[in-house]
């Protein structure tokens, strides 16, 4: 039942829970106490909009920063990845296999910012040993959604 | 000059909504409901196994049945599906679309004055393609209180003795009715006894909503006098790649090939090579597309019942067929005004045949939300409907 009430609201988490529960056949009761209680066990974290920022007149630039660490005794990568998601402008951190240790993202106002961000916050923790900065020129997809061009219908508009 | 035409084609009567299609094709801003494939894209590992197969210069003919690979592959999907075992090298036709496989199939069939008994409403072309081959059409009406299935009932009463074949054509386009393993019993019982063979148009298989689709092949003794129509237009929404396939008893199939060999040479190629990616890795793509048929079903049929407007519930393809009886209109003047009125289209169930009179086609191969909008639209107008009835 969870899954089911996940795969849709993933997509569309607006939709209204009498709605969710008619087209899932489930009893509007229990959906709406099923979201409620994946909310409260963390499983459902935020609700979100996905906003294609080039289309607005706010100015915005995104950079994906690889980041190269050392981890401490007893903690690991934690702490520094912690110290890292506290700073509101990062979108997301991800510990990663392969070259380097953390993928952190985030959002600026422009491209100066975001180069601030790196050098006078990201590269002076201590255990950060190496960063790589790539700013994000075009988003193409995100979350699963096609950003470039709009779909439209092409079907004919009747087909017996 | 002399008349250039076929009388056999003249006869054939042209489809009597012409008038209905030629206003939505003039509204530009309509909101349509009136499409019969999926709004899906075909799924993109198939279309690059498409595009793949270009690449590597598979540009020309394949056998006349179409390629060993796909044809094997079919065999395994029938049967892992179906539970219906068929042999590759001499049951399996690969055609253009699942249409090709009811055209060329009747005519392997038919001798002239065979008759054919089509369940209606149904699909459009099983009465034309069985002109074309010669036979006559014995249309049998199915009804809204048997959920629009067919009885052995109706189907005795329909059986002359120059009966031949009967078509069944479930899941069903237009009504979403579906045939369960205790109808078809019933009805293979009947087609054993009177020695006849089955058409099974089961083009819609993948897209059922209760229990899984069950073959009429599969039961005793209806193998040997079953031709299976399927195709991956509507299962895998690859519509314009035309592929289906037939499968049936070697005599058939091979009589189908020589017609298929003259008239059309082999299906295009690069649709086949698509279409053995879609039989290997297709099954999670095929239950995310039903899932999301299945969602759409269920809200059209909630609403309908905010708006009181009659519809049984169909377990099968992607079109609903509520009842439209109560406004006193024909299908076309309710499906008409309804275009004029609040710019939705949908088809006339007469579309299908005369038993669908009474009854109109909506189809859910849309998005929530062009069904939400459709949906306020539909409830304003029953309103409005209703309140001029009582003044």
């Amino acid at each position: 039942m969870r899954e089911k009430i996940l795969s849709v609201i993933e997509k569309d988490s607006r939709i209204d829970i009498r709605e969710l529960a008619v087209i899932l056949g489930m009893d509007e009761l229990a959906v709406a106490n099923e979201l409620k209680a994946m909310e409260e066990e963390g499983i459902i974290c935020g609700y979100h909009t996905l906003i294609d920022w080039e289309k607005t007149s706010i100015e915005s630039v995104g950079a994906i920063i690889e980041v190269r660490v050392t981890p401490q005794r007893g903690q690991g990568f934690d702490n520094i990845a912690e110290r890292i998601y506290q700073y509101p402008e990062v979108n997301s951190v991800y510990l990663i296999s392969g070259g380097f240790d953390l993928l952190v993202s985030l959002e600026g106002k422009s491209l100066k910012e975001i180069s601030l961000f790196v050098s006078d916050k990201l590269s002076t923790l201590e255990s950060v040993l190496s960063t790589s900065t790539h700013f994000i020129l075009k988003k193409y997809k995100e979350h699963g959604t096609v950003m470039a061009k709009p779909k439209t219908d092409e079907r004919e508009t009747f087909i017996l | 000059m002399r008349n250039p035409l076929s009388d056999e084609v003249i006869k054939i009567k042209p489809s009597g909504i012409r008038k209905f299609f030629d206003i939505v094709s003039e509204m530009k801003d309509a909101i349509s409901l009136g499409v019969g494939e999926p709004d899906f894209d075909t799924p993109w590992h198939i279309r690059d196994e498409g595009i793949y197969s270009l690449e590597k210069g598979k540009t020309f003919y394949t056998s006349n049945s179409g390629l060993k690979e796909l044809r094997e592959e079919i065999c395994r999907y029938v049967e892992r599906k179906y539970n219906v075992s068929y042999a590759w090298n001499s049951e399996v036709i690969i055609t253009v679309g699942g249409s090709e496989a009811i055209d060329i199939g009747l005519r392997a069939m038919l001798n002239p004055g065979d008759e054919v008994l089509i369940p209606q409403p149904s699909y459009v072309s099983y009465e034309p393609c069985t002109i074309l081959a010669g036979g006559k059409p014995v249309i049998i009406d199915l009804k809204a209180e048997n959920e629009f299935r067919l009885t052995a009932e109706e189907l005795i009463n329909a059986i002359t003795d120059k009966t031949k074949v009967l078509i069944l054509p479930f899941p069903n386009n237009p009504t979403g009715a579906i045939m369960e393993e205790k109808d078809l019993i019933a009805i293979a019982k009947v087609c054993v006894e009177k020695d006849i063979f089955v058409m099974s148009d089961e083009i819609y298989a993948e897209l059922t909503y209760k229990d899984k689709h069950v073959s009429i092949a599969s039961l005793p003794g209806m193998k040997e006098r079953t031709i299976l129509i399927n195709g991956f237009s509507k299962a895998f929404a690859m519509t314009g790649w035309r592929l289906g396939y037939a499968c049936g008893p070697k005599e058939i199939i091979q009589q189908m090939t020589k017609i298929h060999q003259f008239c059309i040479m082999c299906a295009p190629t690069t649709s086949q090579y698509a279409a053995i990616e879609a039989l290997k890795n297709g099954d999670d793509d095929v239950k995310k597309m039903r899932d999301s048929y299945d969602q759409r079903r269920r809200f059209l049929l909630d609403a309908f019942k905010k708006m009181g407007l009659e519809c049984f519930e169909p377990f099968g393809a992607f079109y609903v067929f509520p009842c439209i009886k109560e406004f006193g209109m024909t299908s076309e003047e309710f499906a008409t005004r309804f275009l004029e009125e609040e710019k939705v289209a949908a088809v006339p169930g007469t579309a299908f045949g005369d038993s669908g009179e009474g009854f109109l086609r909506i189809s859910y191969a849309y998005s929530l939300d062009r069904l939400r909008l459709a949906m306020e639209r539909l409830e304003r107008f029953v309103t409005k409907l209703r309140e001029e009835k009582k003044n």
